[in-house]
């Protein structure tokens, strides 16, 4: 199993950075084809609202990625801090 | 007798703060509920920029604000206790709540009626976003390790306690004060209430003591000098704030949104369903479901966390699409033939000037009663050219306001339900979970972020993001589906990998 969570690790490292591209397209494309005036920058704002608060995620989502891969989730600590002592 | 003493203490707990919590929900639903009424009343009739600051309102408050709320609030009860901290996220939220059923007109005040709104609704997502956490660590920092999950499972029923609130509270509402009333100012009724169940609610936490884990750390000199900086620049906590989010909120919050609210969406607007049904369908469904919160977390105390939440979202990946075929196959009256008629009433006719043209759109509507008991309200338009000999432009008919036969609508109130009890499966535990993955000292900052982002932000898009995907051509009313899929999936495979499923007894010392 531990080589399971590690090679998935790579995995977790690449989705990151694949899901921004994909929405960034997203993104582009659906301002584009919003009609001028208002709903073009309605949409802009939407999108720029769901970019601002996705990057972090992915950057986090890379971040477990490489927990994973250096072997940080081999084992979990059985519970916390006061239910081990 | 000191045992009965100790049981009588935890559910006065329990209540105290599951009465909080489930006003806040109510306050943040409400908006939701009459975003339509507050954009007629509060908004002028023009796009410009109060669409602009409407669009804000709705999605920075769900989406933004809420994660900052957890560190805001969250860094503050770590600092100071609970009880103090998610008294100030109450007294903000019913405050804000109040507030915004008084805002006058923008007939009266003009832009300042939608840009108090958006400052009101922000303060709305912050507190929302200090409140859960709390209430959740509060309870289980009360309860005995091996009913942790049964105690905090009573938290959990306030989400969808909420939402039955806000929906019984505008449909009595309505009901007595007659529609034209409420969109005129009998909307201001619900947002007005909430200061009396703050009250009462501010009332009964004043009189609740500080949770007895975070006293000891206060006396010990334990307590984290910066809870910010603990949570997440300490490698051994941040991992498990990303697998809290990733193995667990961020599926949990899909299954929540896609059982609570997208189904409802779904059936009123997809399915085309009358408003009165659509909402009375998801309120059965909810009054079905709720003991069910309670069940699945008193069961995670016996057997883990972990394999409860994660069937629920299995089932969730594997029957969403055949549930909403159904839905849409037993709403579809375009192959109804004249034997399943029993009878149409007399037809409407309206003729609506094409602006701009000298041209007319004429309707016919007619209201259409099936022998199986269903209804449905059918329209059929063209548009008449003033141009002479020119061709009456046939519009395609739409058939809306249906109303279900009574086999159908208890079909629907099954269908329904059992995505709710999916949802208690996933959400019983999930206070429990979080609670027992950090140490106290810290604890109501980092349970609260990963659980904000995985429900405000995975589960919150899920009504943008499925409408978002149908709306691609080639696509189909149920293409939405896959992005609530593929997130529970995801979740699902990390969860499934990554995660332990510790039970009580063996995580206790």
């Amino acid at each position: 199993m531990n080589g399971l969570k590690k090679g998935l690790g790579l995995f977790w490292m690449l989705l990151g950075p694949a899901s921004i591209i994909f929405m960034f397209l997203q993104a582009y494309e659906k301002v584009g084809l919003a009609a001028e005036g208002v709903q073009k920058t309605n949409t802009a704002l939407q999108w720029g609202i769901i970019l601002f608060i996705f990057i972090p995620i992915s950057a986090g989502l890379v971040i477990f990625g490489y927990y994973a891969l250096k072997g940080e989730y081999d084992q979990l600590p059985s519970g916390s801090e006061e239910q081990k002592g | 007798m000191s045992q009965e003493l100790q049981k009588n203490s935890i559910f006065k707990v329990i209540g105290a703060s599951s009465l909080g919590t489930l006003i806040e929900w109510y306050d943040f639903y409400i908006f939701g509920s009459l975003a339509t009424i507050i954009g007629a009343q509060l908004f002028p009739s023009d796009a410009g920029a109060s669409a602009l600051i409407n669009t804000l309102a709705i999605f920075a408050a769900g989406f933004i604000v809420r994660p900052f709320g957890a560190l805001v609030f969250g860094r503050l009860g770590d600092l100071i206790g609970r009880k103090y901290t998610f008294l100030l996220t109450l007294v903000l939220m019913g405050g804000s709540t109040f507030l915004i059923g008084l805002i006058p007109s923008y007939s009266s005040i003009g832009y300042a009626a939608p840009i108090l709104v958006l400052i009101l609704r922000l303060v709305q997502g912050l507190a929302l976003g200090g409140e859960y956490g709390g209430a959740a660590t509060y309870v289980a920092e009360h309860a005995p390790a091996n009913k942790r999950g049964f105690f905090t499972s009573w938290i959990q029923t306030t989400a969808t306690g909420g939402l039955f609130l806000s929906l019984g509270i505008i449909v009595l509402t309505k009901n007595l004060i007659g529609a034209a009333g409420f969109a005129d100012w009998g909307w201001r009724i619900p947002f007005l209430l909430s200061i009396l169940l703050v009250g009462v609610s501010i009332y009964i936490r004043l009189k609740m003591h500080e949770s007895p884990m975070f006293t000891k750390l206060k006396t010990e000199g334990k307590v984290s000098k910066n809870p910010l900086k603990e949570s997440f620049n300490n490698k051994t906590n941040f991992k498990m704030v990303l697998l809290a989010l990733f193995g667990a909120t961020m599926g949990q919050g899909v299954i929540w949104y896609t059982g609570q609210f997208y189904a409802q969406s779904f059936i009123e607007n997809t399915c085309k369903v009358d408003f009165n049904d659509s909402r009375y369908i998801l309120l059965w469904g909810i009054a079905f479901a709720t003991p069910f919160f309670v069940v699945f977390g008193s069961w995670s105390d016996k057997v883990g966390r972990k394999w409860i939440m994660l069937t629920g979202m299995l089932l969730g990946i594997i029957f969403y699409r055949p549930i909403y075929q159904i839905f849409l196959d037993d709403t579809d009256f375009t192959q109804v033939t004249q034997q399943d008629i029993q009878s149409v009433a007399d037809p409407l006719v309206t003729r609506t000037p094409i602006e701009g043209t000298a041209d007319s759109l004429i309707s016919t509507s007619a209201r259409v009663t099936l022998l199986s008991g269903a209804s449905y309200q059918k329209i059929q338009s063209h548009i008449e050219f003033k141009e002479k000999g020119k061709a009456a432009a046939v519009q395609p008919d739409q058939l809306k306001d249906k109303q279900l036969s009574t086999a159908v609508f208890w079909k629907f109130v099954a269908l329904v339900f059992f995505q709710i009890l999916l949802v208690t499966m996933v959400y019983g535990p999930i206070a429990a979970f979080l609670v027992e993955l950090f140490p106290t000292k810290i604890r109501y900052t980092s349970m609260s972020l990963p659980y904000h982002v995985g429900n405000g932000v995975f589960g919150g898009l899920v009504p943008f993001i499925a409408t978002l995907i149908a709306s691609y051509s080639g696509s189909t009313p149920l293409s939405g589906l896959w992005y609530p899929i593929g997130i529970a999936s995801l979740s699902f495979i990390i969860g499934a990998i990554y995660l332990s499923n510790k039970k009580p007894a063996e995580t206790e010392a």
